[in-house]
Parts: C-alpha cells; sequence; structure tokens
C-alpha cells in the first residue's frame, strides 16, 4: 500500500464504537422524554394542542413515543415541565410501555414475558433482517444502513441486513407504510422462513407519524402480525435500534 | 411599456396576488413559453393547476436564471372532463414531467406528449383503473432482446422504485423507471394540516436526505407569505445548516460510490467523515438530519459561539481527511477505469429533460439557485457554482468532491459574518412563529439549491389566507429521466454505480 493511503488510514484511526451498550450522547440529543408531575392539567392541555401529531394526552399527562416526532415543541412550550433526555434506550416490545406517564423517569424496558421464546433460542447469536422501506423517508433508511457501518459495526453482534428475505429471519418496516407499498410488503413478509420477527423502526412505522390519518397509507398489515419490537424515533437513532435489537435477543 | 403577459418575480421567495398573474389563451400561452424557452438558461420550475369555483387554472412557473427571475403566467379551461389541450412537451421536452402529471391528477390529455405515462399514482387520482400492476411499460420486439424486472425492493437499505430494463446480451437498450411506491399524499396533507408547526414536520419528512433543504423552501414560501422579516444571522444560520447537509450526503455517497466498485478503503474513510458531519448537526440540534431545526420565523436551536468552534473544528478536519482520500481515489487507474466514461449524459440530453442541480452541472449546465434565485444568506452574495462537463459517473463524483470544498468556504464565509453581525448589535434570532396570517389569494413560490439542485415550493391561499393548494418539487422529478438516459448503451452491471452517482429521492418524487 502506497504511503498516501498509510497516511489516510493512520488518520482514519479505530472507528469503532467499542461498547454500544454504553455510550453517552450529547445533552442536547432528543431521546426519552420526562414530565414532571407538577404538571398541572392547563399546562397539559396547552401542549396537548401544541403537538403536531396528536402524541399527548391529559389526565395524566403523557407522551407516546409511537406517535412522537421528537420536535421538542412541548419542552420548549413548558420548559421545567417537560424535558427530554439524551437516552436513546428507547425501544420497546409493547405500546404501552412506548407511553411515558409524567412523574415517570425510568429506562423504557423490554417485557420478557412478551418475547417469543424461539426469538431469544434461535437468533441469540445471529440475526438476519430484511430491511422493507414502505414509504419512508430515507433517514430511518439511512440511520439503519449506518447501525452496520465502520461506527456502529452491528454485525460484531452477528446482526446484519440481507437482500434476500429467504435469507432472512424478520423483516425492519420503515416508513408510514404506503397504500402503494402494501402489497410488495406482504410478499417480501410471505418469503421469510419462519420463525420470523417484525420490527418497526422509526415513528413513521410506528404510527404513521405526521402520515398518519393519510388516505394514501395503508396499514392493514400490522393488524395481522404480532410486531416484536418498535423502535421509536424521526428517525430511530443507531444505538436506539442496535440496543433494542440486542435487549430482544437476549444479548447480555 | 410592460408585458401584460406575465408578471415577474424579482425576490426569492416572492409572494403575488393571484389576480396579478395574467390569463391567457391557450396558443397565445404556448406562444410565449415557446418564445421564453429561446433564451438561454430558462426553464419551468412548477406548471400545476388550481381547482377554482369556475374553471381549471392552469399555472405556470418559468425561472430566467440570466435575469435572476421567476416569471409567471397561466391559462384557464373549463370545469369539464376531456379537457385537451396541445402538449407542450411535443417542443420542449423539459415539461414532460409537468404535463404527466397534469394528466394524472386532472385527466387533461395533451396532443402530440410522447410518454404520457403515470408519475406516481396519486391516492386520489381521477382515473382508478390505472394501477401500478399494469403500467405501460415500453417494450422492443427482437428475438435477441431480454427484459430485466428490479424492484420495488432492492438488495440495500433503500427506498422502493421499479427498474426495468431492455437489453442486448449485457448492453441496455432501455430503462423505464416505475415510481410511486413511496406516494404519502404529502401535498394533500399541507392543505389538510392546519398549523405552521405541523406544515413544518410535513416539510421536513418530504425527504429525509434533504430535511435542510425542504424546510428551508417550506420556511421561505411562509415568511413570504406572512410578510415576516428574518434577522441577518437567521439567514447565515439556515445557510450554514444547508451547506452542512450538503458535505454529509456528498461525503456519504462518495462513500457510497467506492462501495459499488469495490472500494472498501474509500467507502470506509467516507463513512466515517460523514458521521463526523451528521454528529455535528447533532451536536447543534440534537438530530442528525437536521429535524426541528428550520422553522418559520425563528429557531430553537441558536448557533451559539460553542457550537460554532466545534463547527469549524469539525470542518478542518473534515476537509482536509476528505481532500487526502478523494486525491488518493481519483487517482488510482482502478477507481478511473469504472468511472471515467460510464453513464454519460451529454449537455443537449441534460438541457433537453430540464435537469436540475448536480445532474445538469455534472453535464455542462451552469444551473444553481443559489446563483441564479439567490435565497437567504447567498442574496447579494453571487455564488459561482462548480461545473464540469463530461456527463459521466466520473463528473458527478469529481462535482461532489469539488462542491464540498466549496461549501466549507461558504460556511466559514457565512461565520464570519455573524461575528460582523453580532459585533454591529443586530437582532438575534427569535423563536419560531406559528401564528401567522397568510397574504389571502396570493401564490408565493420559495426555491432552493438543495444538495440534490433545485427544489421549489409553492403554496396558493385561499380568501381567508389559508393554504387552499401546495406543491412541492424535489430536483428528483427532472433528473430521474437523466439516470434513465445514463445507462443507455452501459452494461447492466455498472447500474448501480450510475444509480448511485446520482443518488435521487424516491419519497421526493412520490410525494
Amino acid at each position: 500500500m502506497p504511503f498516501k493511503e498509510i497516511n489516510i488510514f493512520r488518520r482514519h484511526g479505530r472507528q469503532y464504537v467499542p461498547d454500544l451498550r454504553g455510550v453517552e450522547l450529547p445533552a442536547i440529543f432528543r431521546g426519552r422524554p420526562v414530565i414532571s408531575r407538577d404538571i398541572t392539567p392547563l399546562e397539559a392541555e396547552m401542549v396537548q394542542k401544541l403537538c403536531p401529531v396528536d402524541a399527548i394526552a391529559t389526565s395524566p399527562c403523557s407522551i407516546n413515543l409511537g406517535k412522537c416526532v421528537f420536535c421538542r415543541e412541548c419542552e420548549f412550550a413548558l420548559p421545567g415541565k417537560i424535558r427530554f433526555t439524551n437516552d436513546y434506550k428507547i425501544a420497546a416490545n409493547s405500546r404501552e410501555e412506548l407511553v411515558i406517564k409524567a412523574g415517570a423517569d425510568q429506562p423504557l424496558r423490554l417485557d420478557p414475558d412478551r418475547v417469543r421464546g424461539e426469538i431469544r433460542s434461535l437468533f441469540k447469536h445471529a440475526l438476519k433482517l430484511r430491511q422493507v422501506s414502505a414509504g419512508g423517508d430515507n433517514s430511518a433508511e439511512m440511520e439503519l444502513n449506518a447501525a452496520g457501518n465502520v461506527n456502529f459495526d452491528m454485525g460484531r453482534f452477528g446482526i446484519e441486513f440481507v437482500a434476500s428475505p429467504r435469507h432472512a429471519d424478520g423483516v425492519v418496516i420503515t416508513g408510514p407504510i404506503s397504500g402503494s407499498m402494501a402489497d410488495a410488503l406482504q410478499i417480501c413478509y410471505d418469503a421469510i422462513p419462519t420463525p420470523k420477527i417484525v420490527i418497526l423502526a422509526g415513528t413513521d412505522a410506528l404510527s404513521g407519524g405526521i402520515f398518519a390519518g393519510s388516505q394514501a397509507l395503508d396499514r392493514n398489515f400490522l393488524s395481522k402480525y404480532h410486531v416484536d419490537l418498535f423502535v421509536p424515533g424521526n428517525p430511530p437513532h443507531p444505538l436506539t435500534f442496535i440496543n433494542g435489537v440486542l435487549d430482544l435477543i437476549g444479548h447480555k | 411599456m410592460t408585458d401584460k403577459r406575465y408578471i415577474e418575480l424579482l425576490s426569492n421567495p416572492g409572494t403575488v396576488k393571484l389576480a396579478d398573474i395574467p390569463v391567457l389563451e391557450y396558443p397565445e400561452f404556448m406562444d410565449f413559453i415557446d418564445l421564453m424557452m429561446g433564451e438561454e438558461g430558462t426553464h419551468c420550475v412548477a406548471y400545476f393547476v388550481l381547482e377554482q369555483e369556475n374553471a381549471y387554472r392552469f399555472i405556470c412557473c418559468m425561472a430566467a436564471d440570466e435575469n435572476h427571475a421567476v416569471v409567471i403566467l397561466s391559462h384557464e379551461q373549463p370545469l369539464e372532463p376531456g379537457i385537451l389541450l396541445q402538449s407542450l412537451t411535443a417542443k420542449h421536452f423539459q415539461f414532460h414531467a409537468f404535463e404527466r402529471e397534469i394528466h394524472e391528477n386532472f385527466k387533461v390529455d395533451f396532443a402530440g406528449h410522447p410518454w404520457l405515462k403515470p408519475v406516481r399514482y396519486p391516492f386520489n387520482r381521477p382515473d382508478a383503473e390505472k394501477v401500478m400492476d399494469n403500467y405501460p411499460f415500453y417494450t422492443i420486439e427482437g428475438e435477441d432482446l431480454h427484459e430485466v424486472g428490479v424492484g420495488p425492493i432492492h438488495a440495500g437499505i433503500i427506498e422502493p422504485g421499479y427498474f426495468r430494463f431492455i437489453c442486448h446480451g449485457e448492453k441496455v437498450l432501455h430503462l423505464e423507471i416505475q415510481l410511486g411506491y413511496q406516494h404519502r399524499g404529502v401535498e394533500k396533507l399541507f392543505t389538510e394540516k392546519k398549523e405552521i408547526l405541523q406544515q413544518s414536520v410535513l416539510a421536513e419528512s418530504i425527504a429525509g436526505d434533504t430535511v435542510t433543504g425542504h424546510s428551508m423552501a417550506y420556511a421561505g414560501l411562509i415568511e413570504s407569505l406572512a410578510g415576516m422579516e428574518i434577522p441577518q444571522n437567521l439567514s447565515r444560520e439556515r445557510v450554514i445548516a444547508l451547506e452542512l447537509e450538503r458535505i454529509a450526503v456528498h461525503i456519504g455517497d462518495t462513500a457510497a460510490l467506492c462501495t459499488d466498485i469495490a472500494y472498501q478503503f474509500g467507502q470506509v474513510v467516507n463513512e466515517a467523515l460523514r458521521t463526523i458531519v451528521i454528529n455535528t448537526t447533532q451536536l447543534w440540534c440534537g438530530n442528525r438530519f437536521g429535524k426541528g431545526l428550520i422553522r418559520p420565523g425563528g429557531t430553537n436551536y441558536p448557533l451559539t459561539e460553542e457550537i460554532i468552534a466545534v463547527v469549524l473544528k469539525n470542518l478542518e478536519e473534515v476537509e482536509e481527511r476528505y481532500l487526502q482520500v478523494t486525491g488518493s481515489l481519483f487517482s488510482l487507474p482502478s477507481v478511473l477505469g469504472r468511472f471515467e466514461g460510464t453513464g454519460k449524459v451529454t449537455t443537449m440530453q441534460a438541457s433537453l429533460i430540464g435537469a436540475v442541480g448536480m445532474a445538469a452541472k455534472s453535464s455542462g449546465m451552469y444551473r444553481d439557485i443559489r446563483w441564479s434565485h439567490p435565497f437567504s444568506a447567498y442574496v447579494g452574495h453571487m455564488y459561482e457554482p462548480v461545473m464540469l462537463h463530461k456527463g459521466d459517473v466520473w463528473s458527478r463524483a469529481m462535482l461532489r468532491k469539488m462542491e464540498v470544498e466549496k461549501s466549507v468556504a461558504v460556511i466559514r464565509e457565512m461565520v464570519k459574518e455573524i461575528g460582523n453581525i453580532q459585533n454591529s448589535g443586530f437582532k438575534q434570532a427569535g423563536r419560531p412563529v406559528y401564528d401567522s396570517e397568510f397574504a389571502p389569494s396570493s401564490l408565493a413560490i420559495s426555491m432552493v439549491e438543495g444538495w440534490r439542485g433545485e427544489i421549489c415550493h409553492v403554496a396558493v391561499t385561499g380568501d381567508s389566507g389559508e393554504i387552499v393548494h401546495y406543491k412541492a418539487k424535489d430536483p428528483s422529478f427532472h433528473n430521474w429521466m437523466a439516470l434513465a438516459l445514463a445507462v443507455r448503451n452501459q452494461e447492466i452491471s455498472d447500474f448501480p454505480l450510475c444509480n448511485k452517482s446520482f443518488n435521487l429521492s424516491y419519497c421526493g418524487n412520490d410525494l
């Protein structure tokens, strides 16, 4: 290798993040929100009206991470009462867990009882996933690509995206599921051998996000199948995705 | 005496009263378009139908680059089914996508249009018989030919779209691209979501790789409709965000081009550099793609001195290392062997299809909104676009490298100006404004040069100032045709490389 390339490699250095479980993101990162116990009903109503995606409920006040686009406007409107922390470990395997209630300030947990037994027995050391973008805006897609890049390198855990659904153990869906992609998604899902898992990545996939209610969507797929992992975010950070999947397959 | 056939806008963004846009008879409209198209640097940026109480109003916005102006004119047709018009495309091919869109949305027929095919199969299309499964693909008869279909789901983690190749052996004779899989009903949602905050979130979800580009176009539109003045430092902060986005994507695409020619060294080094850039954006606003940063009237994330220091420091490192790795890249015979002469789009072809942005600039066309229709802090800057002539993969790769260098320089310039503004005690940018009143019965147009090229948003307001019609156009709307032309007579195995060299948006086209 010529000298020039050696020099570039030296500057490149070691890029991989050694501990994907313990990274701290900058304080400004918009992760898990915390709502103060002291929030008044009037204040809750005010932010409920403000929220662009109807993610906030009143009495008790709560933020649904399945709908939240992490715009942080509720915090700007009520500083001191609502605060988005930099906790990026916000994936869950039930929709109830995604609802952050006033006064709650603990990390999200995967409910072990809800994890199907075969997931941990079969996929703990190797998990191949087929990604389907169904109306995704390409930001979640890029973050999923990044999950396998030189920095995050989830391949170290045997987790990889594959081209053929025949080689996959599950499907990762991004986007609000456009009507025009509904058939292709179904065909892809059918082509994956059982047992197979379903992961929704990004707020658009979880609830439709800002597109919720659009007549151009067809979200029937989700009423047919069990979703094993919900990964919130707009888009989900690669660390959110990787940590969620590791928890799901029971990696330490 | 002024010409009564059109109204001219000299600002970008800009607003005109609907009543001030002349309505011409169609033959006169065609003649005028013909006249304009004879001038260097004229291209159509928007052509759409507004459904009025008593007529369909066809509004056309033409960019006159040399005059730094937008010329707006219209014609009206009765509110009846079965409208038949002479096609502009027959003479000026760059209208093909606009006329196809109008045909798809309103069943208007254009006589002489060679390719009146669906654009995106919108959910509310009047012709429900047109479905994605019966798209009228072009075919060529011949025993030696075969067809290859790819999609809508592709091998990697990318958006869906369908490609059909007609091949003679390994050689591609024709590629047809069928889009629409990503359609989410964006333009309709802009009229249904009444709150500015909702629309802001929608704008940044049009294309997640062009968050800043599209949200700047939207914010400009709203500020123009509301007659809002923007603090000088805010317009500079936005330009910094826009150029950071350009740098990040260009470097990411350099990595992807390396992937497609199996040059792993270039791939990993560039991937790591892109990470530094998007993490810089994250440090500024908490999101690696800049979501939440651009809002009409103000921002929730002012660019503090601490952040500026990080931006400058990171850019210095990224620039140095990126120039090193691209210096190596563009001197390797094995790389040049794959890049040079592959996927050529001639200047003539680019001009005919109305290519914009990167696809135009790499094919010898001087087309860049930062120069032709300066917006935000580009006003008064006389940005000089980078231009290359060969139109091949090499040009599109090299253009990225050159644009990264330019963007770094622009950011440094903006930082300097922000310093001067602050020293002069100028008013700082405030919080976003979500409760504006808009000019009633008006049309606003806002253009931004995103990393792919010209983004154009148009909004029309009703009697009480509410948005009744919205058009969002990603540069991909024009440039998909460039990809189809680029692969002609190429080996089909070079398709991924050609595709990546454009890196066009599916969701930006499908809306």
